[in-house]
């Protein structure tokens, strides 16, 4: 299973962490500080697994950002990377051709759509086409159009 | 007036110093505690957005926990879309608080809208403790069946975290996969496959049950090979390698171990690894998992090269990662394939030079599982190519890895030595004692090699004295000391050293900056040793005495102290050769017990159990140092502490006043240096002529003041003082020797009878202590365990292992077999020796593991050991 998913800036900066096994705040920023500091040194000919504590990372760049996972080292690193190319290209088609600031203004929506994903560090859905419709119909719900008219005049916007 | 995430967002990029930013994220944060404590619900969620904003910079928002919490039990789909959000990203299993929650997570379950249904569900997979998992298993359940495919995928992932945290649950879900796989929804396929996965994880005997899916699995998996293109599910023309991976996956598991399981899926699998298109990653993610699938399982042998085959291909790959999880498969195929593997050697030592470092550490896991006698010398030159290279991190791991394929597989001793040498002198600081000590006991159990290794060690020593490990240059001065006198004529295949050249480098080994204050101890003994292996040799000897002669004023205690007692052993012309006789062979240090790491005595296991901390750590397949022959048991003989056995037991006289009388101090470094061993039970020839000394000395003495340094040795250091007291005892002490020594033991408390009784007692398995004091000393215990088993069948592949805090050492003897016979019908018993350095403060406290399979079923227990009966 995945015990973790991480954003990373090229700067090092943390644009999305999602935990999926418990760790206190103190080991969060311990294991988001190491773990950053060894995937933003790595070539980019190398491969895209690291040997981590009694775990292995997953990472992969993307332009300015490094998507990374961290799993049991039996995983199947290969369809690791799979996954995080799918919550990618997810993204890409939410978005319309994704970028660093999409996600840092809408941090929220990047989370909703990982949780539409992936569940307990499992993959839910392999269909992208589900994935972008259910979180469409949700944001619809969001902003009132949906099924909960009942309260217009109540806005929904975050 | 509240602000907007977006213009929140906005401003804190706007920020030019941490000071603005924390400055602008503090104003926020009032600004929404504010509006927290006015409790206005119209902007709740819009300030838990905010708030999760900044979270991810880092600052601390516990204080808004319990807002989550209300937008949850709201009734808008917006607050408990953000609510739901907030909870799973600032709460986890551990924290109470998500106790409060459960309630509302219950009635979601079942909301009508399946998007918040989703996001209970959702909530309970991520971050749902054992205790909200097993109370709402039962709405999983029925969840399970629900006609919605979103709420069904969703539904099987809870039940994974579910039976992840509950185990024990894994019979409610057993007979509710099998409709799973009749659905058409790749989502719920997916999480149904991992759903079955994790039942077989959690409870090994839903396995056979499970077997009778293979067919309905192998023809799933066949729709999507032979499927066309499918819009929805295709990447780089694969259909949904996700699903093909978790059957492959579940296949593994279902077929291991089972030939008709297997038989039913032969064919699809070869179909996967021959028609799956390996060009890109997705394809390879499927080949690598299938290869994964037909070497676990009792595939057929065509299929079995296959597999190895595409592993070839993979490594000959230029992708790397594809290298890497080549390198890491091999290894796992390593056990029932060597010749396999061997034929890649080339390409596999080739990745040693790659530039990335985890294929670096992928290939040489390989390597030091490959490494036999005909090819030992070839990788090993590899090896020792790539140490100079290799991160400081890896360094000792690689060390002694080296040391150990050279040890097990070295074709003659004098290659062996050269090796060692050559490899601890090229990897600095990074050797450790026990490497130090296999060699040292490597040399003086072959007399034919002491005098070529002196002089090679006294030649790399002379050469480079500030760049190796002080371990070395132990171990080099302790030669030099010993056989000093076999390389005065050039030995076969070495240069000679004169005393002159072999005082040189103790002179300088004794002034350099960088020694250490032990390595300047050894030094002193290796002198006094030179006194009398130049015997005759009158400068030699005046450069001994006047070397030795500074130290009677050192600061250092120990050496002080030594100075003095060399000093005064000068005038002991008779003694002295007998004293500074040459070390008896010693057997190699058994490996150190590391307290926090388990002792591991694996009865009747092929593997001697090299699992310590650089044993064949990965490789661990293989008994990669079944050369190193069993050791005698109870032979543990630790030769530098015996060397240096004066070091151990300190007495603890104030550094100002002088040290008493040296005739008074001399019987605990004399036992020492003779050979200390004869207290551990080797006794040589050196052993009786200390011993013999000994008493010489003792019995010139006034006997109530030599029971002093001995009595403070027996408590300074309880083991160091058993040793000297036991050479003085094996070598048949005069009545009046004897009698002073329970004065001299002091025991801190009354010493306690053998006492019996159960340790641990779970299921079938009964564990008896029988539990005695060794004889003499209080803080050495010896147990005698027996183990029984009153269910009606055997307990089988059973293996024992204990652990104790630090302050205690422990030694474990093989178990008398690994099969417990059923119905209490027989035994099997195992020794256990406890050193307790904090006796009569500190209890014997141990944990222990115990493994075994009944009927198959693989159990492991672990508990802690009943308290052992005062005195212990």
């Amino acid at each position: 299973m995945i015990h973790f998913v991480m954003l990373i800036s090229r700067q090092g900066k943390v644009r999305l962490t999602k935990w999926y096994s418990p760790y206190n705040s103190k080991e969060k920023t311990r294991t988001t500080r190491e773990v950053s500091a060894m995937v933003l040194a790595r070539q980019q000919k190398q491969c895209n697994f690291l040997e981590w504590h009694d775990l292995k990372v997953i990472y992969k760049r993307y332009a300015s950002l490094y998507f990374i996972a961290c799993v049991d080292p039996d995983d199947n690193e290969l369809i690791v990377l799979e996954t995080i190319h799918h919550f990618v290209e997810v993204l890409d088609r939410y978005f319309g051709n994704v970028c660093e600031l999409d996600l840092i203004f809408n941090f929220h929506k990047a989370y909703h759509i990982l949780d539409e994903l992936m569940m307990a560090g499992e993959l839910q859905e392999p269909s992208k086409k589900t994935i972008l419709r259910v979180t469409a119909a949700q944001d619809a719900l969001m902003e009132g159009n949906g099924d909960s008219k009942a309260v217009p005049e109540l806005k929904y916007e975050i | 007036m509240s602000i907007r995430l977006r213009e929140l967002i906005r401003n804190v990029r706007a920020c030019k110093t941490q000071a603005d930013e924390r400055a602008c994220i503090h104003k926020e944060c009032a600004a929404i505690r504010t509006a927290f404590k006015e409790e206005s619900n119209e902007l709740r969620h819009r300030n838990v957005a905010k708030l999760l904003f900044i979270h991810m910079l880092g600052y601390p928002t516990h204080w808004g926990q319990m807002e989550c919490l209300k937008l949850v039990a709201g009734t808008k789909f917006p607050e408990k879309r953000v609510g739901y959000l907030g909870l799973m990203i600032l709460l986890d299993e551990r924290q109470e608080v998500l106790m409060l929650v459960e309630n509302s997570l219950k009635m979601d379950l079942h909301n009508a809208n399946q998007y918040i249904s989703g996001l209970a569900m959702c909530s309970l997979a991520n971050i749902a403790s054992a205790e909200i998992c097993r109370d709402l298993s039962p709405e999983i359940e029925t969840l399970l069946a629900n006609s919605n495919p979103y709420i069904r995928k969703k539904a099987c992932i809870c039940a994974i975290r579910i039976l992840k945290k509950n185990p024990e649950l894994a019979e409610n879900f057993v007979d509710k996969v099998a409709s799973i796989l009749a659905d058409r929804n790749h989502g719920v396929l997916l999480t149904g496959a991992k759903l079955m996965f994790e039942l077989t994880q959690a409870e090994p005997s839903s396995i056979e049950v499970l077997r009778k899916q293979v067919p309905t699995l192998v023809r799933v998996l066949k729709n999507l090979v032979l499927s066309g293109y499918a819009p929805e599910h295709d990447i780089n023309g694969i259909t949904d390698p996700f699903l093909q991976v978790a059957l492959l996956k579940l296949l593994r598991v279902l077929g291991r171990g089972c030939a008709d399981a297997s038989d039913q899926m032969n064919d699809i699998l070869a179909q996967v690894a021959t028609n799956t298109e390996s060009s890109k990653n997705v394809g390879n993610s499927i080949l690598y998992e299938c290869v994964l699938t037909i070497v676990a399982i009792e595939a057929e042998s065509g299929l079995r090269v296959l597999a190895i085959n595409i592993l070839g291909r993979f490594l000959a790959n230029r992708d790397n990662n594809i290298k890497y999880v080549a390198l890491h498969t091999l290894l796992k195929v390593v056990d029932s394939d060597v010749n396999a593997v061997q034929r890649h050697r080339g390409t596999i030592v080739e990745c040693l030079k790659d530039a990335d470092v985890s294929l670096r550490r992928r290939a040489l896991e390989l390597i030091y599982v490959l490494v036999n006698e005909t090819n030992v010398e070839a990788l090993v030159g590899e090896l020792l190519a790539y140490l100079p290279v290799v991160e400081s991190e890896f360094k000792e791991d690689l060390v002694s890895k080296i040391c150990s394929v050279v040890e097990a597989y070295a074709p003659e001793k004098q290659w062996r030595v050269d090796t060692i040498i050559k490899t601890l002198t090229m990897s600095g600081a990074f050797v450790n004692d026990e490497l130090a000590s296999s060699l040292t006991s490597l040399i003086s159990k072959s007399p034919e090699i002491q005098g070529y290794t002196t002089s090679k060690l006294h030649a790399a020593l002379s050469a480079d004295l500030h760049n190796v490990a002080q371990t070395l240059v132990q171990v080099g001065v302790w030669c030099v000391g010993e056989y000093a006198d076999q390389v005065r004529e050039a030995p076969p295949g070495a240069a000679a050293v004169t005393s002159a050249q072999a005082l040189d480098l103790l002179d300088r080994v004794l002034h350099s900056v960088t020694t250490a204050l032990t390595t300047k101890e050894y030094v002193l003994n290796a002198l006094v040793k030179l006194s009398t292996r130049y015997q005759g040799d009158v400068a030699a000897q005046a450069r001994v005495r006047q070397l030795i002669a500074p130290y009677r004023s050192s600061i250092a205690l120990e050496l002080q102290q030594r100075a003095h007692e060399y000093h005064a052993l000068f005038a002991w012309d008779s003694i002295r050769a007998g004293v500074l006789e040459r070390m008896p062979p010693m057997e190699k240090k058994a490996k150190a017990v590391d307290p926090l790491a388990v002792a591991r005595a694996a009865g009747g296991a092929p593997s001697n159990g090299t699992s310590g901390t650089n044993g064949a750590a990965g490789g661990g397949a293989r008994p990669a140092a079944s050369a190193a022959a069993p050791a005698p048991p109870a032979a543990e003989v630790d030769l530098l502490a015996d060397i240096l056995g004066g070091m151990d037991v300190v007495p603890s006289t104030p550094s100002g006043a002088p040290p008493t009388s040296a005739a008074m101090r001399l019987p605990t470094s004399a036992a020492a240096l003779g050979g200390g061993g004869g207290g551990v039970g080797v006794g040589g020839g050196g052993g009786s002529g200390a011993a013999d000394m000994l008493m010489d000395l003792l019995g010139g003495d006034a006997s109530p003041q030599m029971a002093q340094p001995v009595a403070i040795a027996a408590q300074g250091n309880p083991m160091g003082g058993a040793g000297a007291m036991g050479a003085m005892a094996a070598s048949g002490m005069p009545p009046m020797m004897g009698a002073m020594q329970p004065q001299s033991m002091q025991a801190p408390t009354a010493a306690a009878g053998p006492a019996e009784w159960v340790a641990y007692e779970k299921g079938p398995l009964k564990v008896r202590f029988a539990a005695s004091k060794e004889g003499g000393n209080p803080a050495v215990t010896n147990v005698a365990i027996t183990f029984t088993n009153s269910a009606p069948s055997p307990l089988t592949d059973f293996v024992f292992q204990a652990a104790v805090p630090k302050f205690m050492k422990m030694q474990m003897q093989p178990a008398s077999g690994s099969v417990v016979p059923a119905g209490n019908s027989g035994a099997v018993t195992q020794l256990l020796k406890l050193a307790n350095s904090a006796h009569g403060q500190k209890p014997i406290a141990m944990r222990i593991k115990v493994e075994y399979a009944l009927q198959g079923n693989k159990l492991s227990e672990t508990g802690e050991v009943a308290s052992f009966p005062d005195g212990y």
